[in-house]
């Protein structure tokens, strides 16, 4: 059974519709990324799924008692709340200090970085940080909004690597949303392609060429998209995925152009 | 010394105490117009309590009660922004009180204890009062203390993790309420604000971890009422402001101490 099935689910806005009938499966040990334009309902998509907006129609079925990791957009404190690293990720509720330790060498946080205010920390600090509060409480699924929004390339790189390593070695479930188009990792099994509806879905490198990605983004956008290729060890420990196939949902000269 | 100055340093102290944590929150959440709003809101609360002939602190949470829910409510149409709301009820609630004033027969009260506050003439019953509600407001604090400060950070985050954050923010809503209807008499409701605000911003300065900020609040609250007090007592000047200059004046050091230490450095 997944973990969340989104089944026809349609979200509305005063008058707007932000999503209209969007169905999909989140599984253990699988990484879907969605991607998609500004205002294409990546974020709302994601507040469905954690139950921080219900649905206009449609539902959502969770699996009984799994817990679910959530590492938001950005987080910006104020200067006024005096919050250290440590008091910060001590808010998730989790305590022992040996999951703390595990769980900080595991996102590659020092515990000196423990004692600094959460406002004095880089921005790839911050985002390892937030990634641990999510991990902190043992999640069956995780949930990253721009994880790598705000870090250096070099930090992007490592912070994907980081993802899939704790795909492999957690084997939870991963949602990300990625702005990003340039640098959709190859780890990822599923990309979701979103705007409003989902446009296709499938392995990343068929969805770079199905002509509903074409149509919302544009060949150049295609040509340039980057799959960081890395090279996991691990990878033969994990099922063989198969390719899923393409499911168009829509009709590629149905959809809206984008300006370029 | 005599009992009367024993009663305004016991309640000012109780007031303070329970005022520096909350108004930590105020500060952090940037509620500080909300807590405007609840305070000038009082004085209806003492009209409508001499009209129904109960006590004003019945009617100044009742009213700071009402108040706030109706803020809920009016913040889920979207054609206004808060502070608007806020400005709206803020002066409607002031206003309709000064004039539910004039109203009623037979009423004389002294105006100027209520804008101002009238620390040197607490009774053993306010202090009843400041110690039963103070205590209840602490308790209540404590007890919503960490969902509080996680939905404070990040309210989504914190209510995937669980938090109840509609409840939560009834509750702090509530115990703010509370406090000022308490706090009333010790500097008036036209500075309670300051109370809420200003021991908690010089706190600030020392703080390292938010418990630390809202334990050195209640201190600093502590502090500037014995002054203010004393000031009072020495010139003869209103005790409300006092209690408040003699606040702003810590806030003051503090701020000096710590440039001049950012400078030396």
């Amino acid at each position: 059974m997944p973990l969340i099935q989104v089944h026809e689910v349609s979200v509305k806005f005063e008058q707007h519709l932000a999503l209209q009938n969007v169905s999909l499966n989140l599984n253990r040990r699988e990484i879907v990324t969605l991607i998609g334009p500004n205002g294409a309902g990546k974020s709302t998509l994601v507040r469905v799924i954690l139950g921080l907006i219900k649905p206009y129609s449609g539902m959502v079925v969770r699996q009984n008692g799994i817990r679910i990791g959530y590492m938001p957009q950005k987080l910006h404190i104020d200067a006024v709340l005096p919050l250290t690293v440590a008091r910060f990720l001590a808010l998730s509720g989790v305590q022992q200090p040996e999951v703390l330790r595990n769980t900080l060498a595991e996102v590659g946080v020092k515990t000196e970085l423990l004692k600094r205010p959460l406002q004095q920390i880089s921005g790839g600090e911050m985002q390892r940080v937030l990634l641990a509060r999510a991990l902190l409480r043992a999640p069956d699924l995780l949930v990253l909004d721009e994880p790598i929004q705000g870090v250096d390339v070099n930090g992007q790189y490592e912070l994907y690597e980081l993802i899939a390593q704790i795909r492999t070695q957690r084997g939870c479930g991963i949602l990300m949303v990625s702005h990003d188009l340039h640098l959709v990792m190859a780890a990822t099994d599923s990309i979701i392609c979103l705007n409003q509806q989902i446009c296709c879905m499938g392995h990343p490198a068929a969805v770079s060429q199905h002509p509903a990605y074409l149509a919302l983004f544009g060949a150049r956008a295609a040509r340039d998209l980057a799959f960081y290729s890395h090279h996991h060890a691990a990878e033969q420990e994990l099922p063989v995925k198969k390719f899923e196939n393409i499911i168009p949902i829509v009709p590629a000269e149905n959809l809206p152009r984008v300006p370029r | 010394m005599d009992d009367f100055v024993w009663r305004a340093l016991i309640g000012g102290v109780g007031v303070s105490l329970v005022i520096g944590p909350l108004g930590c929150f105020v500060v952090w959440r940037r509620m500080a117009y909300f807590g405007d709003t609840l305070s000038h809101s009082a004085l209806l609360g003492i009209a409508l309590g001499a009209l129904l002939n109960v006590r004003p602190q019945v009617g100044i949470i009742s009213v700071c009660i009402l108040l706030a829910l109706l803020l809920v409510g009016l913040q889920q149409q979207r054609q206004l922004a808060s502070d608007t709301l806020l400005g709206i009820l803020s002066h409607s609630a002031l206003s309709l009180g000064l004039v539910t004033l004039t109203f009623i027969e037979g009423l004389r009260i002294d105006l100027t204890s209520y804008l101002f506050g009238d620390l040197l003439s607490i009774t053993v019953q306010d202090l009843y009062w400041i110690y039963g509600g103070g205590g209840i407001a602490l308790i209540g604090l404590l007890k919503i203390w960490k969902p509080l400060l996680s939905m404070t950070i990040h309210e989504e985050l914190a209510k995937v993790e669980g938090v109840a954050v509609g409840w939560v923010r009834l509750v702090f809503m509530l115990l703010i309420a509370l406090v000022i209807a308490v706090a009333m008499k010790i500097v008036g409701m036209l500075l309670i604000t300051s109370m809420l605000i200003i021991p908690p911003a010089t706190a600030r300065y020392f703080a390292h971890t938010p418990e630390q900020m809202a334990w050195l609040a209640s201190i600093i609250g502590s502090i500037a009422v014995t002054l203010g007090m004393v000031m009072s007592l020495h010139f003869d000047t209103p005790a409300g402001p006092s209690v408040v200059v003699a606040a702003v004046s810590l806030f003051t050091v503090a701020l000096f101490w710590t440039v001049l230490r950012a400078g030396n450095r």
